[in-house]
């Protein structure tokens, strides 16, 4: 892969759990690489995956999805929801050939600002090593 | 839209330092829409305020980004600044690069840069597609209603009911008290329970707000926060209280005395018509169709011959009244483990092996406080029930059902530790060369005093405690041979005792679940009802407007289900300390034309804020069938959103729209 490749990583995180764990490693100064790119939304129960494939389609290298612990949704349940639909929607990625190994569901808390440091450091390694996603296009130009 | 201002923050040194921010604002300037950036060394300073509102005036903004911390931080500084200028508050939009940018990544490089200038550029992209929008605004009846009249209800009562408003408060049993009106005597002070409770009482019964509905259930709850309808079902007294003076002639006279006293939980008999204790509110008798003549052989019918007052009806009917109220306060306590009993739910197991129900001297907890009060069936003296002879030793076994998985109870009932002690102490103040025997498991004794008066109770009540398990308990000439083990001696403990004391563990009361469905309030296995969050919002529930306290929520002892009654009458006062509510606007709502009324979205909304409506033409015939959120209760979190197949629903503030072009924006 080319040395100076830098990935584009959509995060699209809930606005009480892991956008605090972010505020957090901000006021904790824990560096990490700024491939990221943090989309705030209510909560994971509004993650559509219309939106993971449209991120993918508009350029994106990697996808997160981050919201509360089970248990903790600040709506009672909507990251049970995503989890769900998560679930569902992975097999569906995978018939259609898109690499569910660029899509990562993962819950921090508000106080796992460490977490969050070191989940965004290691897929910002790992898009690295894997190089900028072309699949996409590759794969609606084919079925075009 | 076209005309958005860009307010960019130094933050002091914390941003500044990351970036040229001559530089920043130069690339933040060529992002379409945006009518000017400016940048300022602190943004969220009165001067940085000015400066908004200045640039909102005269370069007639029409939506502003401000770029500095994080929107927890400020936005809703920055929204009232531009408030201030006469611009929606919901036209501004914060862009998190503090937080999420310069505080952790390295400064000057490249992509630090380039992820500042598209963190502004989705929010750019989010805000030219922000609506002007205005704080949701629900009417809001001051009254409330209180479910169930023990301490807790009474207490929740009569704050709100001092505090001003209205109280309409709803009690199952005939007169309002709970268990606690039937306590002797309270821990860790030993003072009598009936004292402290029943001015309590009647004061609820006299107070000019308060509503009292005895003998009465909630049959059904409509409406949402602010507007709740209640249907309540008075049951059938055949007394008409209205009318009776409580003379209690008729209970006098009454012929009947078959029926085992709930208020002493089996240890008397009582008439067919009765009140259920001298203290009663109100004191007004009733009529059990289940012991009474003239109901099972339409013989007697001396009451209705006695009453001066004709209060006597039976012909009396279930009645169903109507209430208004704006918030619910459950207060609906608890009951006590079956402990021999046949068991409702397979999961319980119950104790056979102890004989209760079985042996008559074999007791529960709350049946040796009747028998320790002195409005008890033995006045106050210690006899057991078989033949009434004072017993010598008595042992009192603890978590009888509590902590103990195989009987379906993991959780630890709280309040058996205090009370066995006290019970040890009121039965040795009673019965001075008696001995008190008790088997735990742990002393459980947090609170104020709690443990020094366990000490108490071993060390100058002289109780002898034993740690560990009975395994059997059974009847050998008049004596209850106890056998059990204690785990700090190794060895085997039997006891010859006269009277055997069971600490049942806690339960929810019967019947919770059905309101809780009713009231669409959330319950764990066992049935106790779920609080909001469990450390700041610990009387909420996930229903806008409903509250809890009291041992619905959890085994708890007096003070604690007060304070939560409390608490719960204080958040029932914020509530209604404003004129109307108000509520955020970013709610979510349904193209009515598109919706498919497939209704996965009203399945989804875990706060049941979407309805099934129906969309009729002029002459009233039906078009068709809608999802239609109710802004009063829906709370944004989007996720109708996201379920629903034909994309008919969309959240205010976060629409498909703004998503994608915010994702646009970013890479």
């Amino acid at each position: 892969m080319s040395e100076d490749f830098e990935p584009k990583i959509v995060a699209f995180v809930c606005n009480w759990c892991t956008y605090l764990a972010a505020d957090l490693a901000g006021t904790n100064r824990l560096e990490y690489p700024p491939n990221v790119r943090i989309l705030r939304l209510p909560c994971t129960g509004r993650v559509d995956f219309n939106l993971i494939i449209k991120a993918l389609e508009m350029g994106a290298d990697a996808v997160v999805v981050s919201g509360c612990h089970p248990g903790d949704c600040h709506y009672t349940a909507g990251n049970y929801h995503a989890r769900r639909r998560w679930i569902l929607f992975r097999e569906l990625l995978e018939t259609m050939g898109i690499e569910t190994n660029r899509i990562f569901f993962s819950w921090i808390s508000a106080a796992e600002s460490k977490k969050w440091q070191h989940m965004i450091t290691e897929i910002t390694d790992q898009i690295r090593e894997m190089g900028p996603y072309t699949a996409y296009h590759e794969i609606s130009e084919a079925t075009a | 839209m076209g005309r958005i201002g860009v307010f960019i923050c130094w933050c002091g040194e914390n941003i500044a330092r990351a970036f040229d921010m001559d530089e920043l604002t130069e690339a933040v300037a060529e992002i379409p829409g945006v009518r000017c950036a400016i940048h300022y060394k602190y943004m969220c300073s009165e001067p940085g305020q000015a400066l908004i509102r200045e640039k909102i005036r005269s370069e007639k903004l029409e939506a502003v980004v401000v770029a500095s911390c994080s929107p927890h931080m400020h936005l809703k500084t920055f929204r009232a600044a531009a408030a201030a200028a006469g611009l929606n508050p919901y036209l501004v939009e914060m862009a998190n690069i503090r937080e999420q940018c310069s505080w952790v990544h390295e400064p000057y490089e490249d992509e630090t840069v380039a992820k500042a200038v598209s963190i502004i550029r989705m929010t750019v992209h989010k805000v030219l597609r922000n609506r002007a929008l205005e704080p949701i605004r629900v009417p809001l009846t001051k009254r409330a209603l209180v479910v169930g009249g023990g301490v807790a209800g009474i207490q929740a009562s009569l704050d709100l009911a001092d505090s001003g408003y209205e109280v309409v408060l709803v009690e199952r049993e005939p007169s309002i008290g709970g268990k606690m009106a039937g306590l002797s005597e309270t821990f860790p002070t030993l003072d009598c329970s009936q004292c402290i409770l029943t001015p309590r009482m009647v004061e609820v019964g006299q107070h000019p707000n308060i509503r009292l509905y005895t003998y009465s259930e909630v049959e059904s709850v409509e409406g949402f926060v602010g507007n709740f309808n209640i249907t309540i079902r008075q049951k059938a007294r055949y007394v008409d209280i209205e009318k009776c003076t409580g003379c209690l002639e008729c209970w006098n006279r009454c012929p009947s005395r078959e029926a085992p006293s709930e208020f002493d939980y089996g240890l008397t008999k009582r008439k067919a018509i009765y009140v259920p204790f001298p203290q009663a509110v109100p004191a007004r008798p009733i009529i059990d169709l289940n012991s009474c003549a003239k109901f099972l052989r339409n013989e007697c019918g001396t009451c209705l011959k006695v009453c001066q007052a004709n209060a006597i009806n039976f012909d009396d009917q279930d009645m169903l009244v109507t209430e208004q109220v704006g918030a619910i306060v459950v207060a609906t306590g608890y009951r006590m483990y079956d402990i021999g009993r046949e068991q409702e739910n397979a999961k319980y197991a119950g104790y056979g092996e102890y004989g209760y129900g079985q042996y008559r001297d074999v007791i529960d907890s709350l049946q040796f406080e009747r028998l320790l009060s002195a409005s008890g069936p033995t006045g106050g003296e210690v006899k057991r029930p078989s033949d009434g002879a004072v017993p010598k030793k008595v042992v009192f076994i603890a978590c009888v059902g509590s902590r103990d998985n195989a009987k379906g109870i993991p959780y630890c009932s709280k309040i058996c530790c205090m009370y066995t002690a006290k019970h040890t102490m009121l039965y040795k103040h009673k019965v001075h060369d008696g001995q008190a025997h008790v088997f735990y498991m742990d002393i459980r004794a947090g609170g104020k005093g709690y443990e020094e008066f366990v000490r108490r109770a071993i060390e100058k009540d002289g109780a002898r405690y034993h740690r560990g398990r009975v395994s059997k308990i059974t009847e050998e000439n008049g004596k209850l041979i106890v056998r059990g083990a204690d785990t700090l001696a190794g060895a085997p403990v039997t006891i010859e005792a006269d009277l055997v004391v069971l600490a049942a563990a806690m339960r929810p009361a019967t019947g919770v679940l059905e309101l809780a469905q009713k009231i669409k309030l959330g319950y764990d296995e066992f049935g106790f009802l779920s609080e909001s969050h469990p450390k700041l919002r610990p009387v909420e529930t996930n229903t806008a407007g409903v509250y809890i306290c009291g041992a619905c929520h959890a085994p708890k002892d007096i003070p604690e289900a007060v304070a939560q009654a409390s608490a719960a009458a204080g958040k029932v006062q914020v509530l209604f300390s404003k004129g109307e509510l108000t509520r955020e606007p970013e709610v979510a709502s349904v193209n009515e034309q598109t919706c498919a009324a497939c209704f996965a979205c009203v399945r989804t909304c875990p706060y049941l804020a979407i309805d099934k409506a129906e969309i009729r033409d002029r002459q009233g015939n039906l078009r068709k069938m809608t999802a239609r959120v109710n802004p009063s209760l829906c709370m944004g979190c989007g996720t109708c959103v996201a379920v629903c197949p034909s994309k008919s629903v969309d959240l205010e503030g976060f629409s498909e729209e703004q998503i994608y072009e915010m994702v646009n924006g970013l890479i």
